[in-house]
C-alpha cells in the first residue's frame, strides 16, 4: 500500500489542465482568461490549447496570462504579449495578415465559384418552356380527338 | 513459444506474400482479360479476390492468435502486450499500433474485394473483372507496404519474457473498436473508386452504375460515421473535461473522407434516378477515397503535429505519399481523359430534387475544402512562406459551421422537392408550421437560459426544422387519405425513404445537441476535502472518500462522489485517476452519470499540499443526443442498405419477377 502511494505521489505532477489555485477571484476576469486561454496554443504540447494541456509550461503560461489580466491588460495586449514572446505560433486562430487572406477566403471564394458553376449547369439542362402555345394547344386537341 | 507458434508465425508471414502475389495476378490479368474480351481471364478476377481475402485473414488471424497467447517472439507482440493484459485487449492489441492496423487495413480492403466478387454477380463481367482488378491494384500497394516497411511477423531471437504493455489509453473499450469501423470506413471506400475508375476505363456511366455503387457507398459512409461517433465519444469520457471534438489534423482526416461520402451518397442517387451529375458523381468517388488515403498519410507520416500521432515514421509517410500520389493523380489523369464521354440524360428545371442535391454537394465539398486548406495551412506557410503558425478550433469553428447552418437550413427545403420539376408551394405549406415552432422554440430557449449567447437558440431554431422537415416530408409521403390509409402507406414506403428520414433527424439531433451542449454546460474546479459538498447547476455534489486500490495491470486513485438533489441522495460516481506502471502512464477516468436530458460528469486530480483534492464537475445537457444523432444517422445508413432495389443482384436472383413487372 505505500509502495502504492509512493508511486502515486511519483506521477502527482500530471496536472490537469486549470488548476484549483490557479483561478482569479473575479469571476468576469477569470472567464476572460478562460475564453482567450481557449484560442493560445500551447507551445511544448503536440496539438493543445494552454486551457486543455497538462504541460507545466501551459500552467505557467495561464498563470502569466492571468497576472497580464489583472494588470489591467486589454484582451488584446495580453495576447499580443504572449505572440511577441512565442511568435504567431500560439495563435490558434491566425490572422488575416498576408497570405493569410487565402486560408480565411478561398473557401467562401470557391462556394461563390461552384454555386456559379451549379447554377449554369442548371440552367443550360433546363428543359425548354413548359407550358404549350395556342397551336399547339389546338394540335394537340386534334390528336386526342381523332 | 512451443515449435507451432513458430510455424504459425512463418506461415502467416508467407500467406501475406502469396497474397501479394495473388493481388498482382488479379490486378492485370482481369484487366488485360476485359480490354481483348477473353472470359476465362475475366473470370480469374472472382476467385483471386476470394483467395486474397483468405490468405490475409489467415495471416491476421495467426497474429491475433499471438496476441492471445503472448508471444514475445514477436516484436510486436513484445512491444504492445503484457501477460497481465485483460483478454479483450490482448486482442484489440492487434490493431492498436502502426504494423497490426495496417495488416487489419489490408484485411479489410481485400474483404472488400471479395464481397464484391460475391455479391456482384448481377454485375456485367467485363465491369465486374475490372472493378475487381482496380479494387486489386489498391492491395499491392498496401501489402507491398505492409511486407516490405511495416512487417508485423519480424521476429525477436531471444524472446523476452515480458511485453511492454499497451498504451494505457488504447485499453479502453470505444478506443479498441474505433479502429476497425474507421477503417470499414476508410478502406470501404475504396470500392466506390474501384467502381468509379472501372467506369472511366469502360467510359461508361449509367442508371445502373449509380445503383451499384450506391450500397457500397452506403456501407462506408455508415461505418465511417460510427467510427467517427466512437472516436469522439471515447475523447467526451475518457479526456478528463468532456471535448468530444478537437479540430485535430487527425480528427480533420476522417471527417473530410466523410463529408465527400455523403455528398458521393447523395449525388449517386442523382445518377441512379436521372442519370445526371455523372462526371462530378465519379470526381466524387476518386476524391472520396483520396481524402481516405490522405488520412492514412497525415495519421502515419508525422508532417502535421496531432495529438494522435502513432508510430510516426518519416519513411513510411513517403511511402504512403506516393500511394497517394499514384492513385490519386493516375485516377484524375484518367478522368479529365475519360470525363466528357459520360453523356448527361437527365433534364432537370432549377427547382428540383436535382437542384437541391446539386446545392447539398456544392455546401458538403466547399466544408470539406475548409477542413481540407485548414488542416493543411501550417505546413503551407511553413515551407513556402516560412511562417510557422497554427490553424486550431477557433478557426474551424468559425470557418466551418456557416456551411453545416447552411446545409442544415437548405435540407428540409431541397429533400422535399420533387425530381424533375418541383414546386415550392406545396413545400411552404408543409414547412410553415415547422419553422413558426422552430423559431417558436428557438425564442423560449433565448428566455429561460442565462446569458444571451445565439448558439443555444439558433441551435434549438436548425434541429427542429430539420427534424420536422424530415417528419413532414414522411407525412406527405402518405398521401391524403384518412389516418388508416396513411400509415398503411407509411408502413409500405419503401426503405430507403426511411433511411433517408431517420438520416436527416439523426442530423438535427447532433446540430442541436452539439450546439445545446456548448451552450449550456457548465464547469466547476475546486479544491474538496471529504465531507464538502456544493452546488452544481440543480444537484450538489459530495466527496465522500478518497482510496488507493490496485487493478489488473494498473494502481488506481478512486474517489466516492455522492450527488444529490435537495436532502435526496441519488447516486455515487467513482471517478478514477489510474497509473499504469509497465507503461509509466498516468490515465483520467471520469465518472460520468449518463442522462437522457444531461450528463453530470466528475473527475478527481491531485492531492494538495494544504490538504484536499483537487475536484471538477461538469454538467453536460444534451452530451448523449450527439452520439444518438450519430447513430440515427448510420442506422438511416442501414435502413436505406436494406432497401430491395439496391441489393445487388437482387435484379438477377428474380429475373422472371423482373420480367413480369413494366418498366417504370
Amino acid at each position: 500500500m505505500i509502495r502504492l502511494i509512493a508511486i502515486l505521489l511519483l506521477v502527482a505532477s500530471t496536472a490537469m489542465a486549470v488548476e484549483p489555485d490557479e483561478i482569479l477571484d473575479d469571476p468576469a476576469l477569470e472567464q476572460r482568461a478562460r475564453a482567450l486561454s481557449q484560442g493560445l496554443r500551447c507551445p511544448v504540447c503536440r496539438n493543445e490549447s494552454i486551457d486543455e494541456s497538462n504541460a507545466e509550461l501551459a500552467r505557467e503560461l495561464r498563470i502569466l496570462l492571468r497576472e497580464r489580466l489583472v494588470d489591467g491588460d486589454t484582451d488584446q495586449e495580453a495576447v499580443d504579449f504572449l505572440v511577441a514572446r512565442y511568435g504567431e505560433f500560439v495563435l490558434l486562430r491566425p490572422d488575416t495578415s498576408g497570405v493569410n487572406v487565402v486560408l480565411w477566403y478561398a473557401a467562401p471564394a470557391m462556394l461563390l465559384v461552384a454555386l456559379g458553376i451549379g447554377w449554369a449547369t442548371i440552367r443550360r439542362r433546363a428543359p425548354a418552356p413548359t407550358a404549350l402555345s395556342a397551336t399547339e394547344k389546338a394540335d394537340l386537341e386534334k390528336i386526342l380527338r381523332s | 513459444m512451443g515449435y507451432l507458434e513458430t510455424m504459425l508465425n512463418e506461415l502467416a508471414h508467407f500467406a501475406l506474400i502469396l497474397a501479394f502475389g495473388v493481388a498482382i495476378v488479379q490486378t492485370i490479368v482481369p484487366l488485360v482479360g476485359a480490354h481483348r474480351g477473353n472470359v476465362a481471364w475475366m473470370r480469374l478476377a472472382e476467385p483471386a479476390a476470394t483467395i486474397q481475402f483468405l490468405l490475409v485473414g489467415f495471416s491476421f488471424a495467426a497474429l491475433t492468435w499471438a496476441f492471445i497467447v503472448s508471444d514475445f517472439s514477436l516484436q510486436l507482440v513484445f512491444m504492445n502486450s503484457h501477460t497481465d493484459k485483460p483478454m479483450i485487449y490482448k486482442i484489440t492489441g492487434v490493431w492498436g499500433n502502426h504494423e497490426g492496423s495496417m495488416l487489419l487495413w489490408v484485411l479489410i480492403l481485400t474483404l472488400f474485394g471479395a464481397s464484391a466478387g460475391w455479391f456482384g454477380q448481377g454485375l456485367p463481367m467485363r465491369l465486374r473483372a475490372r472493378v475487381l482488378a482496380v479494387q486489386s491494384s489498391v492491395g499491392v500497394a498496401f501489402l507491398a507496404f505492409v511486407i516490405f516497411t511495416s512487417n508485423p511477423f519480424l521476429r525477436l531471437e531471444l524472446p523476452p519474457l515480458n511485453g511492454r504493455d499497451l498504451n494505457p489509453l488504447l485499453q479502453d473499450p470505444g478506443l479498441a473498436f474505433h479502429p476497425p469501423f474507421l477503417y470499414l470506413g476508410y478502406v470501404g471506400l475504396s470500392m466506390a473508386f474501384s467502381f468509379a475508375v472501372a467506369a472511366l476505363i469502360e467510359g461508361r456511366v449509367d442508371a445502373a452504375w449509380g445503383r451499384w455503387v450506391r450500397p457500397w457507398t452506403l456501407a462506408a459512409w455508415m461505418f465511417l460515421t460510427v467510427g467517427i461517433a466512437l472516436g469522439s465519444w471515447w475523447a467526451y469520457y475518457e479526456l478528463g473535461w468532456g471535448g468530444f471534438w478537437f479540430w485535430d489534423p487527425v480528427e480533420n482526416a476522417s471527417l473530410m473522407p466523410w463529408l465527400i461520402a455523403t455528398a458521393l451518397l447523395h449525388s449517386a442517387i442523382v445518377v441512379e434516378k436521372r442519370e445526371a451529375l455523372k462526371s462530378w458523381t465519379i470526381l466524387l468517388a476518386i476524391l472520396a477515397f483520396g481524402f481516405s488515403l490522405l488520412g492514412a498519410f497525415i495519421v502515419r507520416s508525422g508532417v502535421l503535429t496531432s495529438v494522435h500521432a502513432f508510430a510516426v515514421d518519416p519513411e513510411r509517410g513517403v511511402l504512403l505519399l506516393m500511394i497517394l500520389g499514384f492513385f490519386l493523380g493516375g485516377s484524375l489523369v484518367l478522368y479529365a481523359f475519360r470525363a466528357s464521354a459520360m453523356q448527361t440524360q437527365g433534364v432537370f428545371s432549377t427547382v428540383s430534387r436535382e437542384s437541391g442535391l446539386v446545392l447539398n454537394n456544392i455546401l458538403l465539398a466547399v466544408s470539406c475544402f475548409v477542413v481540407f486548406i485548414g488542416t493543411m495551412w501550417p505546413l503551407v506557410t511553413e515551407m513556402l512562406f516560412d511562417r510557422t503558425l497554427s490553424v486550431g478550433p477557433p478557426f474551424f469553428d468559425a470557418a466551418f459551421t456557416p456551411f453545416m447552418v447552411a446545409l442544415a437550413i437548405a435540407l428540409p427545403l431541397g429533400s422535399m422537392l420533387a425530381w424533375k420539376r418541383g414546386s415550392f408551394d406545396r413545400m411552404t405549406k408543409a414547412m410553415a408550421g415547422w419553422l413558426f415552432l422552430a423559431v417558436a422554440l428557438a425564442a423560449l430557449a433565448y428566455a429561460v437560459q442565462s446569458g444571451n449567447s445565439a448558439l443555444g437558440p439558433i441551435g434549438v431554431a436548425l434541429g427542429v426544422w430539420v427534424v420536422g422537415g424530415a417528419l413532414a416530408d414522411l407525412w406527405i409521403r402518405a398521401g391524403r387519405d384518412d389516418l388508416r390509409a396513411k400509415l398503411r402507406r407509411l408502413r409500405n414506403l419503401p426503405r430507403a425513404d426511411w433511411g433517408k428520414a431517420t438520416a436527416h433527424i439523426g442530423m438535427g439531433v447532433t446540430i442541436f445537441a452539439i450546439a445545446g451542449m456548448l451552450a449550456w454546460e457548465k464547469e466547476d474546479i475546486r479544491i474538496a476535502n471529504i465531507g464538502d459538498r456544493w452546488d452544481m447547476g440543480a444537484f450538489s455534489v459530495q466527496l465522500d472518500a478518497v482510496n488507493q486500490l490496485q487493478g489488473p495491470n494498473y494502481v488506481t486513485t478512486m474517489a466516492d462522489m455522492s450527488i444529490w438533489r435537495g436532502d435526496r441522495e441519488l447516486y455515487t460516481l467513482q471517478p478514477e485517476k489510474r497509473f499504469y506502471p509497465v507503461a509509466n502512464m498516468p490515465t483520467t477516468e471520469a465518472a460520468i452519470s449518463n442522462g437522457f436530458i444531461r450528463d453530470v460528469y466528475v473527475v478527481i486530480g491531485d492531492p494538495q499540499v494544504d490538504g484536499g483534492w483537487a475536484v471538477r464537475t461538469y454538467d453536460k445537457p444534451f452530451a448523449n443526443w450527439i452520439w444518438g444523432g450519430c447513430i440515427l444517422m448510420a442506422l438511416g445508413g442501414l435502413f436505406s442498405l436494406s432497401d430491395r432495389r439496391l441489393r445487388v443482384g437482387a435484379a438477377s436472383a428474380k429475373p422472371a419477377r423482373a420480367n413480369a413487372v413494366p418498366a417504370e
